[in-house]
């Protein structure tokens, strides 16, 4: 299925390592007063969240999603929205981010897995835009402007509102998403849609009910999406329907691709680097969208093995 | 709503969609043949609306910065086939849509450097920048231009495809292409030959554009994403399919912006229509693929013997 690529490799060593740089983060970065560190591990920690949620249809069940990013929209706008009208109860929030993303994700799921390959990819796309243009066309709740996020989501008592919640509760979901994902693929179900993605065929003729199993993964990746669309926007503060454009897409299934598909690691692994790369490429030249770009293409062409696992095929 | 309205939308719908064929025609065809998905065929788009302007702002002659951005953008799609994207034909998609982003990235930097931020001033060649009287309206001559234009290479396209021994090949390909190596031909040198002609076309359609749309970098990504609707609703490898599937696509999202206001007004209130006219007349086209797809997932022209 995935051999190990380089990081996993040293898994032994780069496993604790990347718990204690986790745990240990804020606490530097407060003494050593430099919050932008705890904010930009935040970041890095919620994309990797939904780089996570692709991976399971993309890495785990080898459907290529070209519209997943809508659902960080949907997510975000889960906060935003109750926000204006005066709901600041994070409970709530989250409630509607997961079932809110869950329904569409059923709707849209049910229809995109009737077909395969290319199209799938078009229509998850098409999804993807028509998802983009109704939040662009709610001009009560902003429009293209954006929709600012006054008072961050509370959660028995706690506001999301400082940097240090923010981190952890990331954290948090992110552990619990990495687990979950874990467990759930150990279990049969794992098992079939392991099955699925090798032989899709020769799972239907075992009398599987392959369909369902598909629409079951991607609802539950889609769900855990919205997740990280309310952390995002709580983190920033701000909701916009640019969270769900195609070129965020693209960068989510950049950053299964790179990790390697197919692994818990892989993804995390990628969102890192990616959101690394692009942050110390910022600061070193002004042209760094090219840069990226180059590297993009280059790392496509030559790896064959992800960082974390290597891709199959 | 009138009939004079309804005709000026049909040309520009029209209009629209002779431009989305003629970037539909390439893309399809490096996509049926070559089972290569091309992010970056956007950006070609991109580069002949440059390279065009370019030509145009310094020489003053239309036809010059035609012939200028159709060569560069064919050069340069050569150029990227050879030395990168020929090692991905036999990868698997997610690998394609990966490098062909990057170079996205990379296309939409250079325009940056070279051209800067804002957009890119591209006159309407003056010979075709007044109006035509015909029929009760008054429509502009330079988009009547891009029809023709269209048209004629739709026509000369169709010619290549079906009356030359190039075209043959082409035709086979998208049927079975590792028969068509079998047999003998050069399948690379036809690859890149057949990428070079998408990627021409692309440019084509970004020197006619270039006049009437903003010139800047980022702006291929927008008409992309309908040009790949286009292709799978007409069939994926089928060129026939790509110029009929751009008219329905273009002339419908061209209505469906017009009219769907209007329209929605007259079945429902005025508060309802304000909301939700805008949304759907962006989401219309959306609609249209997600229903091809569900009744007829090959499209609607496919290529016969696939």
């Amino acid at each position: 299925m995935s051999a190990p690529g380089i990081m996993q490799r040293f898994q032994y060593a780069v496993l604790p390592l990347a718990v204690l740089l986790a745990v240990g983060l804020p606490f530097y970065a407060s003494f050593a007063d430099k919050p932008f560190l705890v904010i930009f591990a935040t970041r890095l920690l919620i994309y990797a969240l939904a780089a996570v949620s692709l991976n399971l249809i993309l890495g785990y069940g080898g459907m290529v999603s070209f519209g997943h990013a809508a659902y960080l929209s949907i997510g975000a706008y889960s906060v935003a929205i109750p926000s204006v009208s005066g709901i600041h109860d994070g409970l709530i929030h989250l409630l509607i981010a997961i079932t809110a993303s869950a329904a569409i994700g059923l709707v849209t799921g049910a229809i995109a897995l009737r077909t395969k390959g290319v199209a799938f990819i078009m229509i998850t796309l098409a999804f993807a835009q028509m998802i983009f243009f109704f939040i662009y066309s709610l001009k009560q709740y902003g429009g293209d402007d954006g929709l600012n996020i006054r008072v961050a989501s509370r959660i028995a008592g706690v506001s999301l509102a400082g940097n240090q919640t923010q981190y952890w509760c990331a954290l948090l979901a992110l552990t619990a998403a990495a687990f979950g994902t874990h467990r759930l693929l150990q279990s049969n179900f794992g098992m079939v849609l392991r099955g699925i993605k090798s032989n899709e065929e020769r799972m239907r003729a075992l009398g599987f009910p392959t369909y369902r199993y598909k629409l079951a993964i991607y609802v539950v990746s889609c769900a855990i999406c919205g997740v990280a669309g309310f952390l995002l926007a709580n983190l920033t503060q701000f909701a916009s329907p640019a969270y769900g454009t195609w070129m965020v897409s693209g960068e989510l299934m950049l950053m299964v691709a790179l990790g390697g598909p197919g692994t818990v690691g892989g993804p995390i692994a990628g969102a890192a680097c990616i959101l690394i790369l692009e942050d110390i490429l910022k600061r070193m030249t002004i042209h760094w969208m090219g840069v990226l770009g180059l590297l993009i293409a280059f790392l496509g062409i030559v790896m064959q093995r992800g960082l974390w696992a290597r891709r199959t095929g | 709503m009138t009939s004079s309205l309804l005709l000026f939308q049909l040309l520009n719908g029209l209009q629209y969609g002779v431009m989305l064929s003629l970037l539909a025609a390439g893309l399809t065809l490096v996509f049926g043949i070559m089972n290569f998905i091309n992010l970056s065929h956007g950006a070609l788009y991109m580069m002949g609306a440059f390279v065009g302007a370019t030509t145009y702002n310094v020489s003053g002659s239309f036809l010059f910065a035609i012939a200028a951005a159709v060569a560069a953008t064919a050069a340069i799609g050569m150029l990227i086939e050879r030395l990168v994207l020929w090692r991905l034909y036999s990868r698997d998609h997610l690998d394609q849509v990966l490098v062909t982003y990057g170079f996205i990235l990379i296309f939409n930097e250079i325009a940056r450097t070279v051209w800067g931020v804002a957009p890119y001033y591209m006159a309407v060649p003056e010979f075709f920048s007044g109006p035509i009287r015909f029929l009760g309206i008054v429509y502009p001559s330079y988009r009547l231009v891009i029809v023709s234009v269209g048209v004629a290479f739709a026509i000369a396209l169709y010619l290549l495809i079906h009356k030359t021994r190039f075209g043959m090949l082409v035709r086979a390909g998208s049927q079975d292409a590792e028969i068509v190596g079998a047999l003998g031909v050069n399948v690379r040198k036809l690859n890149s030959v057949i990428f070079a002609l998408g990627a021409g076309l692309a440019g084509l359609a970004g020197v006619l554009a270039g006049p009437i749309v903003s010139v800047e970098p980022g702006m291929g990504e927008n008409i992309l994403i309908l040009t790949f609707v286009v292709i799978v609703v007409g069939g994926i490898g089928s060129v026939r399919g790509a110029f009929l599937a751009a008219m329905i696509v273009g002339l419908l999202d061209t209505l469906g912006r017009a009219f769907a206001l209007p329209l929605l007004t007259m079945f429902a209130s005025a508060q309802v229509a304000a909301a939700a006219g805008p949304a759907l007349a962006s989401i219309t086209i959306y609609i249209v693929m997600a229903l091809v797809l569900a009744v007829r997932p090959e499209g609607l022209f496919p290529v016969k013997g696939r």
